[in-house]
């Protein structure tokens, strides 16, 4: 038997709260598979399995708040054998007042239930392993796993407030931290986005609205692209090192309407054609807004990038979110006056501007990266 | 289809996009921009929307008629009468 734990996702988190199971006992789940969502002071995420298995019991239910480290479910893999149904393997987890308490497996042995209290307990989710019961020798019955279940949801939840307050905590700390440990540099150009945006609205022109590009999907992967040939720009700052990633997850910073921000990752966003981007972008940008990421969105992201163009800001000057090293700001596209050949021509453009950690480069790499990023969008069709 | 209803239609595609705005009296001539936080993912999320419920092709270049309410409703209204009258 195997145990499924309640992932950590962030130095700042401590418990959560069990939102939702999308699997029940005796499914079969691939790793990778999302099982549960669970809520955090970054809002909802969807968390997903580690490896193959087939789910036995499911030990924390909706609404239950645990720290991390919880074991969530148990399964087994296979070719291992099911777990023995409560043969005293009691939860690594602390006992919670009410009417629960955690069983000592050891001296009472095998937990006495009623088939219909288990019938019960499965039906309202309720963890029988904490459950000691009211009938003799603390046998389990159907009113025991009611009270219990009615229990938990009162005591549910309160003491992990979520909303924008949890979250600006959340940011606070990791920019506080950043501010703190990372040695910012900071650069920035002007880009002539003319070429851009006349490919783009070409390409839009010819296709219906389900296919159509906006401009930060190009922005976003040129800033993919070019990590080719300055890697030290991607991947994460950890025990004092510096851990490059082969793959590039570019994560997008999200504002919420609540209040607050997400950067969760595209996958792979240097290997993706712009239509296949430009879809998971749009999914990723409406599933954070309706309070849905996946962990794996919300841990891998090995760059970022924010744009603030849309709210009128010219300029951006970022921070980096650790433990990434560097983050591209990209502020509004603007009609300036552009010199073209000794000409003055009106010209739209955009700042771009790098915020990169002095711990693993120089100002001369990041030049080289926003000179990159710059040549990628002059020539859009190869995006 | 009547005005009225393709108000409703639209409406109702805003809130699912901006939930805040459910209910609310919406200023029919003010830009969506100004009136609420929109973005060019809620605004394309808009379009795909008004699209799907409708039936309607909104090409790239008539997006800007798309910025207030009004404009929104009779833009559609004159795709969706050529539409019955052909």
């Amino acid at each position: 038997m195997s145990e499924f734990h309640l992932p950590s996702l962030g130095a700042d988190m401590e418990s959560a709260i069990l939102v939702e199971w999308m699997v029940k006992p005796g499914d079969e789940v691939k790793r990778g598979d999302l099982v549960a969502a669970i809520e955090t002071n970054k809002g909802i995420i969807e968390i997903e399995f580690y490896e193959d298995g087939v789910i036995d019991e499911i030990l924390v239910r909706p609404d239950e708040t645990v720290p991390i480290g919880t074991v969530l479910a148990t399964y087994h893999s296979e070719g291992e054998e099911q777990a023995p149904r409560k043969t005293g393997q009691a939860p690594t987890k602390p006992p919670q007042p009410g009417s629960t308490a955690a069983v000592d497996a050891g001296a009472t042995g095998r937990q006495r239930i009623s088939p219909a209290a288990r019938k019960r307990a499965t039906e309202l989710s309720v963890t029988l392993a904490q459950l000691i019961g009211s009938g003799p020798g603390g046998a389990v019955s159907v009113k025991d796993v009611e009270q219990a279940a009615a229990s938990a949801h009162k005591s549910m939840a309160k003491e992990l407030a979520t909303g924008p307050t949890a979250m600006r905590k959340s940011i606070a700390t990791a920019m506080a931290r950043a501010k703190r440990e990372i040695p910012h540099y900071y650069l920035g150009t002007t880009i002539d986005m003319s070429r851009a945006l006349e490919w783009l609205e070409q390409y839009n022109a010819e296709r219906p609205v389900t296919e159509r590009l906006v401009y930060a999907v190009l922005l976003i992967k040129a800033v993919a692209l070019g990590l080719r040939k300055i890697p030290e720009l991607n991947g994460c700052w950890i025990d004092d090192h510096f851990e490059p990633s082969s793959a590039v997850h570019v994560g997008v910073a999200i504002s919420l309407r609540q209040g607050g921000l997400l950067a969760p990752a595209l996958h792979n966003t240097n290997l993706k054609d712009i239509i296949i981007l430009m879809q998971e972008f749009l999914d990723l940008v409406t599933r954070v807004r309706a309070g849905r990421v996946r962990r794996s969105e919300f841990m891998e992201p090995t760059i970022t990038v924010t744009s603030l163009g849309e709210e009128g800001v010219e300029t951006v000057y970022p921070i980096i979110y650790p433990p990434q090293v560097a983050i591209i700001g990209f502020g509004k596209i603007v009609e300036r006056p552009w010199s073209v050949n000794g000409m003055i021509e009106s010209r739209p453009v955009v700042e771009a501007t790098l915020a990169a950690d002095h711990r693993v480069s120089d100002g001369h790499r990041g030049g080289l990266f926003l000179a990159a990023i710059n040549r990628l969008l002059q020539e859009p069709e190869y995006l | 289809m009547t005005k009225d209803e393709i108000k409703t239609v639209v409406l109702s595609a805003l809130a699912k996009i901006a939930p805040e705005t459910e209910g609310e009296e919406i200023e029919p001539d003010v830009n969506f921009r100004d009136q609420f936080d929109i973005d060019s993912i809620d605004f394309l999320n808009l379009m795909i929307a008004l699209h799907k419920e409708l039936g309607v092709d909104i090409q790239a270049v008539d997006y800007p008629k798309f910025s207030n309410l009004s404009g929104s409703v009779s833009y559609l209204a004159t795709k969706l009468d050529i539409k019955t009258k052909y």
